[in-house]
């Protein structure tokens, strides 16, 4: 491939989302500033740019709250869900008790349970969003993982019985591996999943010092511009995570990078 | 009936017991961990850890039902019961209206993006990102929003939290359909040629047929996603009839009535088991004539 | 040629490299869908042999490989391998293994592909690294080492699938359609390379096909079976040599044992579609 047609190709897989975004931003400047909507409605997408530069510290202070709580969370629920999955792989009976679990905590809004642990915890404690977060997570890694461990290539595993292999090293050698795509999987499915669930484990009481309490106070009151500078902050560490979650996989699975893309 | 259908009944049974079982053991670990746990909560490594098991932080079970039937608020006339069932009844006709809303928006724009490459380029990478960005903060914005261009709206809160539940649903119904519109196989995409029909009669014919095993997972999702979009937003919004917001409201007498917040979060479970009965009741009507194990 | 024919001659003297006595073989023995997969299977296999095994589906030369292999247990018989149970002969690593998919491990270089028989019987780095390049001049694949399999074509994926059946020198191979999935013109490429391999480390071979020239082309003797219940109808010696080319697919002695095994074959199918007519 020469070097135009590269450029070729990057410019269209760059340039509709970019003109799209720029169109967007701009038509929703424009019109607040021709239609002259009051700032407090929705504010100019430049005010919210100003904003997010100026507060950049507050922002900044209560990304890092909410962030932890869903890092903290992710972390330990992907750990606790991979390890139970292994631990339990032999007792099929296990995960047909969790399955249930994981199904029903998937389809209910399982969030609001977070205002039942509040009262468990002392009300200045980070601890009860953090185990939501914890069991949101467990949850979606558990299921993936005890399927990534029953998929286990038939020719791979006659081989290993061929070699007389010990159950220790096909767990090593055949099943982990074969797993690894599957905890994947679940863990990017999880990370968003943990910022969302940590942002609204926020509304329903505890300290005020995250992102989900700064957005929705702010949202509903007048400073709408630095509301919108809290969701941009919320956004950013969702993009973060995505790409934490994405690049794990790409250093721990690189046997998996081709293909990915489609 | 024959040996397959039998199987099939016996692992029906089995896993619906199953389902009874997994809970009836939450129920006792709860129970246990109330017995056995640390009144006043524990610490580990100088934080706060273990959990408060008195009455007021862990209610007994019994005493979490036996509430439903009790008055709502002293001498009232409903019983906590009713007014759990209306709420979530209320929240319940929000979030299908939300569901079916965000189908039908993200199977068009699946077509949309099918149809066009531009769109697909354009749109792709936002609809990525959106999922990784917490919309679902956004309710109070569209609530001003709404109520900034007509005075009529600006009492319809319920309407932001419908439309939220509709940025929430859409997502996986549009990637689901997108990708079962393009994995049409090449044969039967050449035998329409051959047949010279053109691109709308092979999408009908073809391409959604092909698509509908990869719906009826995406469904499932919407279904939840419209359902923890809804009452999020009651809670953000205040709606004032929803389950979200009974959830709040018994959250802050918790610490005089604890049974009571539970009552709550049971009518916000049933509603969303109600609506995962929904989708695959929908499942089965569309994956009525496909063989058993596709996809 | 003359002495590659005394040592695939019953008359060699040393214990047979695979002793099958007397095995039956019966699948969900006692319930309804009880399957009688092989019936009274007796087959000596001559240390330096190359046995085909072929037959229709259903006959049972999967399950039979499967046997040798220890990965199934006979109902009731005996097999040995050079005078030791299969299970032993299993532990001991006696033998080396293909499928029709290469199952190679997609996280792995080819080289540590190769080197995964050594790994688990415990080689040091060093030795496990001389093998594999070893193994990869044998298949000729060496420029290939630090490549991942699915960089490799289906043909050269099975080669390295060989390569890691013979890596630890195995004196008996056991291999279940390891071509089956292959395009006719790499097969036969690829028959013509095991012959080569096997002939230079002096390997006995069974190996399960339905393809009746590739069995007629790599064995000494073709062993036919028949399905339901699986037994052996008949066996073919092929006697062509062990010098065999290209040209020995044009000539017309290949051709008459051709014919011979395609004969016994159908000679099943007839018996076969009589006894259908008899169950009725």
């Amino acid at each position: 491939m020469n070097a135009t047609v590269r450029l070729r190709n990057a410019l269209a897989v760059v340039l509709p989302p970019l003109v799209l975004g720029v169109l967007f931003l701009a038509a929703w400047q424009a019109w607040v500033v021709v239609s002259d909507v009051q700032p407090f409605v929705i504010p100019r997408p430049t005010d919210i740019w100003r904003s997010f530069i100026d507060d950049f510290d507050l922002v900044w202070k209560a990304s890092v709250v909410t962030g932890m709580n869903a890092l903290v969370g992710l972390v330990l629920g992907s750990l606790i869900g991979f390890v139970v999955a292994v631990l339990t792989n032999r007792f099929a009976f296990v995960s047909d008790l969790v399955n249930p679990l994981a199904i029903t905590v998937a389809a209910i809004p399982a969030v609001v349970i977070v205002g039942v642990l509040n009262n468990m915890y002392s009300l200045d404690s980070q601890i009860p969003r953090r185990i939501m977060v914890t069991i949101s997570v467990f949850f979606v890694v558990f299921v993936q993982v005890t399927k990534g461990l029953r998929q286990n290539d038939a020719t791979q595993m006659e081989l290993m019985r061929s070699y007389a292999a010990s159950p220790f090293d096909t767990l090593k050698k055949v099943r982990l591996p074969n797993t690894m795509p599957f905890f994947f999987t679940g863990v990017r499915t999880a990370a968003p999943l943990a910022l969302i669930i940590a942002l609204v484990s926020e509304y329903f009481g505890g300290t005020q010092d995250g992102l989900g309490s700064k957005i929705s106070g702010t949202l509903n009151g007048s400073n709408k511009a630095l509301g919108f500078a809290y969701v941009l902050g919320g956004a950013l560490v969702g993009l973060l995570f995505f790409a934490g979650s994405n690049l794990l996989e790409y250093l721990v699975v690189p046997w998996r990078r081709r293909g990915r893309s489609k | 009936m024959t040996d397959a259908e039998r199987q099939r009944r016996r692992t029906r049974i089995r896993r619906a017991s199953m389902f009874a079982v997994a809970f009836v053991l939450v129920a006792v670990s709860w129970e246990l961990y109330k017995a056995v746990g640390p009144e006043k909560g524990g610490t580990i490594f100088g934080t706060r850890i273990l959990a408060r098991t008195d009455d007021r932080a862990m209610p007994h079970i019994w005493d979490m039902f036996s509430r439903f039937s009790e008055s709502e608020v002293r001498g009232g006339e409903d019983s906590v019961f009713v007014v759990v069932l209306r709420a979530a009844w209320y929240s319940f006709r929000c979030a299908l209206a939300a569901f079916v809303a965000g189908s039908l928006l993200g199977i068009g724009l699946a077509v949309l993006m099918a149809r066009f490459r531009f769109f697909e380029r354009a749109l792709m990478p936002y609809l990525v990102i959106s999922q990784t960005v917490p919309i679902i903060v956004l309710a109070p914005l569209i609530f001003s929003l709404m109520a900034y261009n007509s005075r009529e709206l600006a009492s319809k809160t319920w309407l932001a939290a419908v439309l939220l539940g509709v940025f929430l649903a859409f997502f996986p119904v549009a990637m689901g359909t997108l990708r079962g519109l393009q994995t049409t196989p090449s044969a039967p995409l050449e035998l329409m040629d051959s047949y010279a029909a053109g691109w709308w009669k092979t999408l009908w014919k073809l391409r959604f047929p092909n698509a509908v095993p990869f719906l009826a997972p995406a469904l499932r999702l919407a279904g939840a996603a419209a359902v923890v979009g809804v009452t999020v937003s009651e809670i953000s919004l205040g709606v004032r009839y929803g389950v979200g917001r009974l959830i709040l409201s018994y959250g802050q007498e918790a610490t005089s009535d604890p049974p009571k917040l539970y009552t709550a979060v049971f009518g916000a479970a049933a509603l969303g088991l109600v609506m995962a009965a929904v989708v695959v009741g929908i499942d089965r009507l569309l994956m009525r004539n496909r063989p058993p194990e596709a996809v | 040629m003359e002495n590659s024919m005394t040592v695939s001659s019953p008359e060699a003297g040393t214990s047979p490299a695979v002793a099958i006595r007397g095995v039956n073989k019966i699948f969900n023995q006692g319930k309804p869908n009880q399957v009688d997969a092989l019936v009274d299977i007796d087959l000596d296999v001559q240390p330096g042999e190359f046995i085909s095994l072929i037959g229709p589906s259903g006959c049972g030369k999967s399950t039979l490989l499967r046997l040798v292999a220890d990965l199934l247990e006979p109902t009731s018989g005996s097999v040995t391998i050079h005078g030791k149970s299969a299970h032993q002969a299993r532990v001991d690593q006696d033998y080396g293994m293909a499928f029709q998919q290469s199952g190679l491990f997609e996280w792995r270089t080819v080289e540590r592909n190769i080197e995964l028989p050594l790994e688990l019987k415990g080689w040091d780095k060093a030795a496990r690294r001389q093998r594999s390049q070893e193994m990869l001049e044998l298949v000729k694949l060496p420029e290939f080492a630090k490549h991942m399999p699915w960089q490799l074509s289906g043909g050269m994926q099975q080669r390295i699938a060989i390569a890691r059946a013979l890596a630890s020198h195995p004196k008996l191979l056991l291999m279940d359609e390891p071509f089956g999935a292959l395009d006719e013109m790499t097969r036969e490429h690829m028959q013509a390379e095991l012959l080569r391999i096997c002939a230079a480390a002096g390997t006995t071979v069974v190996f399960v096909t339905h393809s009746i020239p590739e069995a007629v082309y790599l064995a000494d003797r073709v062993v036919v079976m028949s399905p339901r219940p699986g037994r052996i109808t008949e066996i073919v010696s092929v006697a062509l040599g062990r010098d065999r080319s290209e040209l020995t697919r044009e000539a017309t002695d290949f051709f008459a044992r051709v014919t011979e095994v395609r004969e016994a074959l159908r000679g099943i199918e007839m018996a076969d579609h009589a006894k259908g007519i008899d169950d009725r």
